[in-house]
């Protein structure tokens, strides 16, 4: 019954007609590219941040003399590094992992007795080589170093630097930022303009008359899917391109990415028209689209994390569609949790089903 | 067979009757025009025959197909300019031509259509950029893609200047001549008659005349009659000498005398010469189709809904 020629003679017409129409190619690449700029501007600090590195000074010292703090300190007064102390108990990489943080120093336990004895003593620096501040810490540790030596030894190498490296990525801002507004714009793009088109269709009647034709309303909307999803990886490809180059977001890519990136639009353009079919004139539409829309912006992870939110919040969160697409965006691109990211495909697979459905049901070409 | 058939026709909304009982058929190479008033139920009608409305009763048959259970066949075989034609608007009628031909998997000249429609110069201008009556010419040239040898035409010049209409007209009658079935509706009388071999008139739902225009009009006119400009005296004087029906209309001072013979009207002049009064103007008359819509129709139509002629009609009740 579903004709691929008739899918792709409505898909020709609709996207050159989207094209046609630069309001819609704002909405629909150029905004969420805009807030972006916007929010990563906001909470970059523009670069001059410094990098917060966790510490542990294990030194015991020598004669009431802790030269452990001293060098700590002596980190601390530096422009790029802000040292965050780690209680002796803990253990260094597992507070690290669960501080989603890559970058620290352990001063070990002999350092001020072999400091003042001359004897060389290596502190531990942890980074993720993936990461773009463990250089920075690398090297402001390694100056601090040097300078620690050529105060008392002329620069003979007696404190040296030993590198771990974390897995942990930490993450800035902007990378959970990036996969929070590409679900923005897998939510709002075809969100709002199935809900407008399937109102105004209605409403001129434009539907009635696409019946009269042998397209279905199946192919019809099919159509509108595929293209959204086009929009969709275009907007992602935009986006990320960027966040990477923009503001050295550090974001994995992998093809776990593409079942969000075809599910998501089919779901909200399904939701859209569905708003669109049981709303009365396009006017009630649009209220009920916003309805629908606006809490899913701003509580399913989008512009912030839900986990800054209350309890009660995030469970609200959780029966929110957008919540599956952006925390399995996150959970791909972020976290590399792809465990987690089977499972937000799943339940997205299931919403997304049920929606359809229920919209190519209660949609009506043709009235009775 | 015939193209259409329909049959004690019935649909209702609630206690709305917009279609009560109506049957009519119309014949190969006709163009049948569905006349009346705004809601008199011409596109409850009509949208029933193309299949996009359900019926509560009666039996309708478009080209043999039942067009509500098998509207997906008729609409292969019709074509249909719904009321108010509109379309994407960032699409060319060239580019609606291809696309309409790729989902009816036809073959078409695109410019050969737009040309029989007269539009081939906006070929390649988007819809939203086309005139009222370039909006229309587009829809008939989409009604034609597929083409169909039965057209449904709901008010295809609705809101249309006067050079426009005619433009439309000269596009209709070309697809007359080739023969096609035509459907249409419209509450422009003039339309109707110089586009239709038949009209039904409806009204409330029913069909209160049905024939060519010239039948309805003998059938529902009055004959031909004599107007007098002049007054009450010289009414009186005329309806005193001669044998004849006089009527006065003191409003617009118009004496009204039916004429059966030509010679009444010679009477009734010589004795209007005879009385010494004074009187103006003469003609003789005949209803014409907007007479006898009027007549037929109790609401008056919308666009001529002025006071002057819901008076004229709320008069003609009250007769």
């Amino acid at each position: 019954m579903v004709s691929g020629k008739r899918i792709y003679a409505d898909f020709k017409v609709f996207s050159v007609g989207y094209l046609r129409n630069k309001f819609g190619l704002f909405f629909g690449l150029i905004f969420p590219v805009i807030l972006i700029l916007i929010f990563g501007a906001i909470f970059s600090g523009g670069g001059t941040g410094t990098v917060n590195v966790f510490a542990q000074n294990q030194d015991e010292g020598v004669f009431g003399q802790n030269i452990g703090d001293q060098f700590l300190a002596a980190l601390n007064e530096s422009t790029t590094i802000k040292v965050i102390t780690v209680d002796a108990s803990e253990n260094f990489a597992d507070y690290l992992a669960a501080h989603s943080a890559s970058d620290g120093i352990i001063i070990p336990q002999s350092f001020s007795a072999d400091y003042l004895s001359g004897q060389q003593v290596n502190v531990t620096v942890y980074g993720n080589p993936a990461s773009s501040t463990s250089g920075i810490v690398g090297g402001t540790i390694g100056g601090y170093a040097n300078y620690f030596n050529l105060q008392r030894f002329n620069g003979s190498m007696v404190i040296g630097l030993s590198s771990a490296t974390v897995n942990t990525e930490q993450t800035s801002y902007v990378d959970f930022l990036i996969p929070g507004l590409i679900g923005f714009s897998i939510l709002t793009s075809p969100m709002f303009s199935l809900v407008n088109i399937s109102s105004e269709y209605k409403k001129t009647k434009l539907f009635k008359q696409l019946s009269l034709t042998p397209l279905t309303k199946m192919e019809w909307l099919i159509s509108k899917v595929i293209w959204y999803i086009v929009l969709t990886i275009a907007g992602f490809l935009l986006m990320v391109g960027v966040g990477i180059f923009g503001f050295g977001a550090h974001v994995t890519l992998s093809l776990w990415l593409i079942p969000f990136l075809v599910l998501g639009p089919m779901l909200f353009a399904a939701l859209g028209m569905l708003v669109g079919t049981v709303t009365k004139n396009p006017e009630t539409a649009g209220v009920i689209g916003n309805i629908v829309t606006f809490p899913m912006m701003f509580l399913a992870g989008t512009f912030f994390p839900i986990t800054s939110m209350p309890q009660y919040l995030q469970t609200v969160a959780h029966i929110l569609p957008l919540f599956y697409v952006t925390e399995g965006l996150n959970n791909v691109m972020v976290y590399g949790n792809i465990s987690g990211a089977i499972i937000d495909i799943a339940v997205l697979g299931i919403i997304t089903l049920v929606i359809f459905v229920l919209a190519v049901k209660l949609f009506k070409w043709r009235e009775d | 067979m015939l193209p259409i058939e329909v049959t004690e026709l019935k649909k209702h909304y609630g206690n709305l009757k917009a279609v009560d009982g109506i049957s009519f058929s119309v014949k190969e190479g006709e163009v049948f025009g569905l006349l009346g008033p705004n809601g008199a139920g011409k596109t409850t009608t009509i949208e029933i025959m193309e299949g996009l409305r359900e019926r509560n009763s009666g039996d309708v048959k478009i080209l043999g197909l039942d067009p509500w259970k098998n509207g997906y066949e008729l609409h292969k075989k019709i074509g249909v300019i719904p009321q108010e034609f509109t379309f994407f608007e960032k699409t060319s009628p060239r580019e609606a031509i291809n696309y309409y031909a790729n989902l009816f998997g036809v073959k078409v000249d695109a410019d050969e259509i737009l040309k029989e429609v007269l539009l081939e110069d906006m070929a390649k201008q988007n819809f939203e950029n086309l005139s009222g009556g370039q909006k229309q010419k587009m829809g008939l040239a989409l009604s034609l893609v597929n083409a169909p040898e039965l057209l449904f035409l709901d008010e295809p010049t609705t809101g249309l200047d006067p050079n426009a209409r005619r433009a439309i007209w000269e596009v209709i009658r070309g697809l007359k001549a080739k023969g096609k079935t035509i459907i249409l509706t419209t509450h422009y009388l003039d339309e109707a008659q110089q586009l239709s071999d038949r009209v039904a008139i409806m009204d409330h739902g029913g069909i209160v005349a049905m024939g060519t225009t010239e039948e309805i009009i003998q059938k529902h006119g009055s004959g031909e009659r004599l107007e007098i400009h002049g007054n009450k005296k010289l009414a009186d004087y005329i309806k005193a000498n001669t044998e004849l029906q006089v009527k006065y209309d003191e409003a617009k001072k118009e004496i009204t005398i039916p004429i059966e013979k030509k010679i009444d009207a010679l009477a009734a002049l010589a004795a209007a010469e005879q009385s010494g009064l004074d009187w103006g103007e003469i003609q003789t008359r005949q209803d014409s189709l907007d007479d006898v819509f009027v007549k037929l129709v109790s609401e008056p139509i919308e666009e001529q809904g002025n006071t002057e002629s819901i008076e004229k009609t709320s008069k003609k009740k009250r007769r």
